[in-house]
């Protein structure tokens, strides 16, 4: 019997790791991350998991112990935030390419300078042609079980690819809400045990990690991880299907609020779309046609699914809690404006909210609306691009 | 959607604002309510202004941003009153629960306010008194359940002492202590 607690996010994903029961943890401690870590080394200590736990001297090491463990056979698993992230850099790229099925929490944080401990997404948006799994988490219940499935998601035959699982720092991180909790034995015999194709350990298929590969075979084994890339999504929802079995709770490549009557639409992630569910419910009564598409899966990105969803809308706008400095938008409008360029036009705007952990309140997001509501009475996009909530 | 109670906790680093709020919201999770707690999370430093949030609601709560308009403020440091707008946003009916050795009319004066409600008791004394320092934090959320209806004492105590056991096992006289000034602000508290 799942039971509803009174749980941080952190310690719902430290709870999440400890019913994973990984055979090798190796991390860091980052703000807003620094949690996770810290309960599940209690775990390790009092004997509560089976876990293997590497304290290491940095990030990259982390990432790098988690990738040996990881080709060696194990089921391995790290967490991080912002500059820790960064500082993996190139071995998540490594992960990815080695094809290893690890699974990593990502608490989102602001990335320096100016040095700031607080929520925005510029370090996993960063990290999203890495070739990682991404899954984005609005509240702490989301992050528990998007983590639970990614194990799922990372090991299946058809994926092997690393999967990060992230939720906003410190609003949900560090804030206490409500979650249920799924009994141990059923989370243990839900993720299983991994069972590698290929291993270092397994000394009787012996097999090459980490191979030189020029210019006679890169091209093709990165297009197999681009492949690899395409089976994602059926994954997902086939891992989610089941997941609804144990847990009562669904998931999709992405949820639609209210979504498939409305005329004007938000696309956002993480905690910012439950303050917008609020406002699509406030608004409805006042009689706009207001929806939301929160955005689970973003990579791979569920282009056709997201067409299909947002086609026929009057007005779009994209919530962007990173900037990618291009001068066009952040990078959800990027990807969410070009999978929509062959679909029959909505106008499409953007917003850059919330950098560095500025609050995004029901007032601001309901003004995003009315703006929409004026970009399709009137049909003319005046500010493409609007920042929400700075100072100018 | 049924009404969401918003609570703001006004105290200085040290004073336990964060612990009272999530203590708080962990004992109405308890007795079935939906909750969240959090900080504000700034340079945590000792005797600095601090803010802490609740939102106890029947159904499950959806919105991630500040608590704007608490209709609910409870203020552990009196002498924060003046210097920091305890009155920012909070409705006209707004309940105003303060740690002061004031009356309620002579805290309603320093207040400013008009309408609402203003309660208050002595926590630091009480703390004090059973627990054995300045802490006022334990005792307000007695004086709280009082003047709001929030939840039971009973059930609040029962909560409170559950967790308490588990923090301070080595450490039993921080428990009945800290009951005690649960019930004793309960008792204690003032209304006009």
């Amino acid at each position: 019997m799942s039971k509803r607690v009174a749980i941080t996010g952190n310690e719902a994903v430290a709870q999440a790791m400890r019913q994973i029961n990984p055979d090798v943890v190796a991390a860091y401690p980052i703000t807003p991350q620094t949690e996770i870590v810290q309960i599940f080394s209690t775990f390790v200590a009092d004997g509560n998991v089976d876990t293997e736990f590497v304290t290491v001297e940095s990030e990259h090491s982390a990432m790098s112990a988690t990738i040996g463990a990881s080709a060696a056979g194990a089921r391995a698993m790290t967490a991080t935030s912002s500059q820790g992230l960064a500082l993996m850099w190139e071995m998540l790229y490594i992960a990815a390419g080695l094809r290893l099925p690890i699974v990593a929490p990502v608490v989102n944080r602001a990335l320096s300078a100016p040095i700031n401990i607080h929520c925005d997404h510029s370090d996993t948006m960063g990290a999203r042609d890495s070739g990682w799994v991404q899954i984005y988490s609005e509240n702490a219940q989301e992050a528990y079980d998007n983590l639970i499935q990614a194990v799922r998601i990372a090991e299946h035959a058809d994926v092997q690819i690393p999967a990060m699982v992230c939720m906003d720092g410190f609003i949900v991180s560090h804030g206490m809400e409500n979650a249920e909790l799924l009994d141990d034995h059923v989370v243990r015999s839900f993720v299983g045990q991994r069972t590698p194709r290929h291993s270092l350990l397994d000394v009787d298929n012996p097999a090459t990690f980490g191979a030189l590969d020029f210019a006679d075979w890169y091209f093709e084994h990165r297009r197999q991880l681009a492949d690899a890339q395409t089976y994602v999504k059926g994954v997902v929802l086939d891992v989610a299907k089941e997941f609804a079995k144990i847990s009562g709770r669904n998931y999709g490549l992405f949820e639609s609020y209210r979504l498939d009557d409305a005329e004007l639409a938000v696309v956002v992630l993480n905690s910012a779309a439950g303050t917008a569910k609020a406002v699509v419910d406030d608004l409805r009564q006042q009689g706009m046609k207001a929806g939301l598409l929160k955005i689970r899966l973003f990579r791979p990105f569920p282009h056709d699914e997201i067409v299909a969803a947002l086609a026929g809308k009057k007005a779009i706008a994209v919530l962007d809690r990173a900037d990618g400095l291009s001068t066009m938008g952040g990078p959800v409008f990027v990807d969410v404006r070009s999978a929509m360029y062959d679909a029959p036009g909505p106008k499409m705007v953007n917003y850059i909210y919330g950098l560095g952990g500025r609050d995004v309140d029901t007032e601001q997001i309901a003004g995003v609306y009315w703006d929409l509501a004026r970009i399709a009475e009137t049909g003319k996009v005046t500010s493409p691009v609007t920042y929400l909530g700075v100072r100018e | 959607m049924a009404q969401m109670l918003e609570i703001r906790w006004h105290g200085r680093g040290g004073q336990g604002a964060k612990t009272a709020a999530i203590l708080l919201g962990e004992a109405a999770s308890s007795v079935g309510k939906y909750i969240q707690a959090f900080p504000e999370y700034g340079p945590e430093r000792m005797g600095a202004p601090v803010l802490a949030f609740n939102r106890i609601s029947d159904e499950p709560v959806r919105v991630h941003c500040h608590v704007s308009n608490p209709r609910i403020v409870v203020v552990l440091d009196p002498t924060l009153i003046g210097k920091n707008d305890v009155t920012s946003g909070v409705p006209e009916d707004g309940i105003y629960l303060v740690n002061t050795n004031l009356t309620p009319a002579e805290m309603r004066a320093k207040l400013k306010v008009k309408g609402g409600k203003v309660y208050t008791v002595d926590a630091t004394q009480i703390s004090i008194d059973t627990i054995g320092r300045a802490i006022p934090n334990t005792p307000m959320m007695g004086a709280l359940l009082r003047a709001t209806g929030l939840m039971s004492l009973e059930e609040f105590v029962a909560d409170t002492r559950h967790k308490l056991e588990m923090k301070f096992r080595s450490k039993p006289e921080v428990i009945g202590g800290n009951i005690k000034a649960i019930e004793r602000a309960y008792q204690e508290v003032q209304s006009e």
